[in-house]
């Protein structure tokens, strides 16, 4: 399940920023290593959102890091970013 | 449309909140010193332009969808195509669905036809905030009347 969700984040960030694919690994965050700013990640969480029927809580992600209750590392490192896909898609189907 | 206030839409012909689309009209003023500029004897509505009104448009919608809560900004254009000249006096019919509404952004399909036929089209993204100042919700309260807003899509509880 991780690595599959990881495959299609990987290949939607590819196509969506133009990034060679072999470069995103799990360990990649998305906006210090591979250098997607904010407005691109729009279209990232738009392609997500379509491909897991999910809707990626930003906005909270977004504030809980200005607060500092958590850090970009806990959302946007790929393979963390997976793990959130993959409790949103669980609790979806709840 | 004023272009000297950026106001490009001038009446909503529906709104349908359930089905999150919009219609509006807006008339290309038959004078402008854009038109001198653009082109000299020559004058043509500014692309620019028509993907501002598709934009103003898509926002209205937008705006009744997060109940006058929210301010959406322009983020992105894509596919956006002039498929053929929009000149002065013209009578533009300007439609935006939802294409998406994500976490704090939103995008739209739009396009704009006279008479029936396509002019142009775009696909808009949005990212959206609460209203920054009171001011700019009054103020998009009393353009919102003044267009025709459907009473229903007005701010409610």
């Amino acid at each position: 399940m991780m690595s599959s969700t990881f495959d299609q984040v990987a290949t939607i960030i590819a196509e969506t920023c133009d990034i060679p694919r072999d470069t995103i690994t799990p360990e990649s965050h998305a906006i210090d290593d591979l250098g997607i700013d904010s407005l691109d990640f729009l279209d990232i969480a738009f392609a997500i959102d379509k491909a897991f029927g999910i809707k990626l809580p930003l906005e909270k992600w977004t504030q809980e890091v200005n607060d500092g209750k958590a850090t970009t590392e806990q959302y946007f490192v790929l393979k963390n970013l997976s793990a959130r896909i993959d409790e949103l898609v669980a609790a979806k189907g709840a | 449309m004023d272009l000297a206030y950026f106001h490009l839409i001038d009446r909503i012909i529906d709104l349908d909140i359930d089905a999150k689309t919009i219609v509006v009209e807006a008339q290309v003023p038959q004078h402008s010193t854009i038109f001198e500029g653009h082109f000299p004897g020559y004058p043509l509505m500014p692309g620019v332009l028509l993907i501002e009104a598709m934009a103003q448009t898509s926002g209205w919608l937008l705006i009744a969808l997060m109940n006058f809560e929210r301010m959406p900004f322009l983020g992105a254009v894509k596919e956006a195509k002039m498929r053929v000249f929009v000149t002065p006096g013209e009578l533009l019919k300007i439609e935006a669905s939802v294409l998406h509404e994500g976490s704090g952004f939103a995008i739209t399909k739009a396009k704009v036809s006279v008479d029936g036929k396509p002019r142009c089209n775009a696909t808009i993204t949005f990212g959206h905030v609460p209203f920054p100042n009171a001011d700019l919700r009054g103020h998009m309260e009393t353009m919102a009347k003044r267009i025709g807003y459907p009473e229903q899509a007005m701010p409610h509880d």
